[in-house]
């Protein structure tokens, strides 16, 4: 094994614990920071034990810290700022025994770019993810069901925005291709389930996360 | 105290052939879709300058190519990479660039390309197609260049 494989096998055994992972979801699917107590009291657990954790996990390099005045206020007398946790930048993955599928997937990813195939692509995506929607037998809730995929959706008013890609560094390489690619196959997901047709997708990027928003609709 | 004054900026091209003309039923959508993604692009941070044709909307009017007619230019100029990046990868933009086979015929070669200007510079057709030709010619470089693979601006002060 190499040594990279070996840091991010460290890093990932951090999080056998069942109480960490709960902390590590609980900051990764919340988008913005997470302070100490919010953490403690989303996990059912002290404070105290929480920071021990939290803090683990960023010795790991899976989370990281900044601080922030949660009065909203600066300056003297302002209070001293609390840490805050978020996810850390950069990917981790271990497989055994090794398989290399994201050079797999850049390689075929620029030649479907450089071959113009953008159309066929969503079209093979819309069908796959519609097929799965409809075989889903865990339930027929879309929220559930872009859970599941690893989006980490969020109620943000009455729009569902997602917390995570699960395409990002190819995403980022070819933006047009997977985007597009993932928004047609968003589609045809909530074509598949059985609730996910009075809702609709949109490309509607934030700095960070997914780039699709979808939102409920009235009008079936 | 104001931050300091980029003396350079990036200018951006992009050429692509429609699939039928601008007036034919396949490119409605994308011509419907213009006023949204160019206002989107005037309001953008680090937006500087677009190039547009003589109705002054956008730069569709516009022929690089004398003999075709369904060749397209957009060129424009930013504050930095980070900023065209922002506004073609993380604004509505992307909508319309994830349906570009729908509108643009596919090009085996360079049909974009970055490079530095003085601030202040606008470049026009010529320039554009120059830095065009010039990245299919020689690959990225300095003088033309992606965002797979950017280069800083110049160092030291324009000389133009």
């Amino acid at each position: 094994m190499s040594s990279s494989e070996d840091c991010d096998l460290d890093a990932l055994v951090v999080l056998g614990d069942p109480v960490r992972r709960g902390l590590y979801r609980h900051v990764t699917g919340t988008p913005g920071e997470v302070g100490r107590d919010a953490a403690a009291e989303a996990a059912g657990i002290s404070r105290s034990l929480a920071a021990f954790h939290l803090d683990k996990l960023v010795e790991a390099g899976l989370l990281e810290v900044c601080f922030r005045r949660l009065s909203g206020r600066s300056g003297p007398g302002a209070g001293r700022p609390s840490k805050m946790y978020r996810r850390a930048e950069g990917e981790r993955a271990v497989s055994v025994p090794p398989r290399s599928y994201d050079t797999v997937s850049r390689l075929l990813a620029e030649v479907v770019e450089r071959a113009g195939l953008d159309g066929e692509l969503q079209a093979a995506a819309k069908a796959a993810w519609e097929a799965e929607g409809g075989a889903a037998d865990s339930g027929a809730d879309p929220v559930e069901a872009l859970r599941e995929r690893g989006y980490e959706p969020f109620w943000d008013g009455g729009t569902l925005r997602l917390n995570n890609c699960p395409f990002h560094a190819l995403a980022d390489q070819f933006p047009a291709l997977v985007c597009g690619m993932n928004l047609a196959g968003i589609k045809g997901l909530l074509e598949g389930l059985p609730e996910g047709r009075s809702w609709r997708a949109a490309m509607d990027p934030l700095p960070r996360g997914c780039c699709v928003s979808l939102e409920v609709t009235e009008d079936i | 105290m104001l931050g300091p004054v980029n003396d350079f900026h990036l200018a951006q091209v992009n050429v692509g052939r429609i699939i039928a003309p601008l007036g034919s039923p396949q490119l409605a959508d994308f011509v419907a879709h213009l006023p949204e993604i160019n206002a989107l692009a005037d309001q953008a941070p680090g937006f500087v300058w677009r190039m547009v044709d003589d109705g002054g909307a956008d730069s569709t009017g516009l022929r690089p190519k004398d003999d075709d007619d369904l060749f397209l230019i957009n060129c424009s100029v930013w504050e930095s990479v980070e900023a065209l990046q922002d506004y073609t990868y993380r604004s509505a933009h992307l909508k319309v660039l994830a349906r570009r086979r729908e509108w643009f015929e596919r090009l085996a070669d360079f049909h974009h390309a970055l490079w530095w200007v003085p601030a202040g510079h606008r470049p026009g057709v010529d320039e554009a197609m120059d830095r065009i030709a010039l990245i299919r010619s020689t690959g990225e470089g300095p003088g033309a260049f992606t965002f797979r693979a950017p280069h800083p601006p110049p160092t030291g002060s324009p000389t133009t």
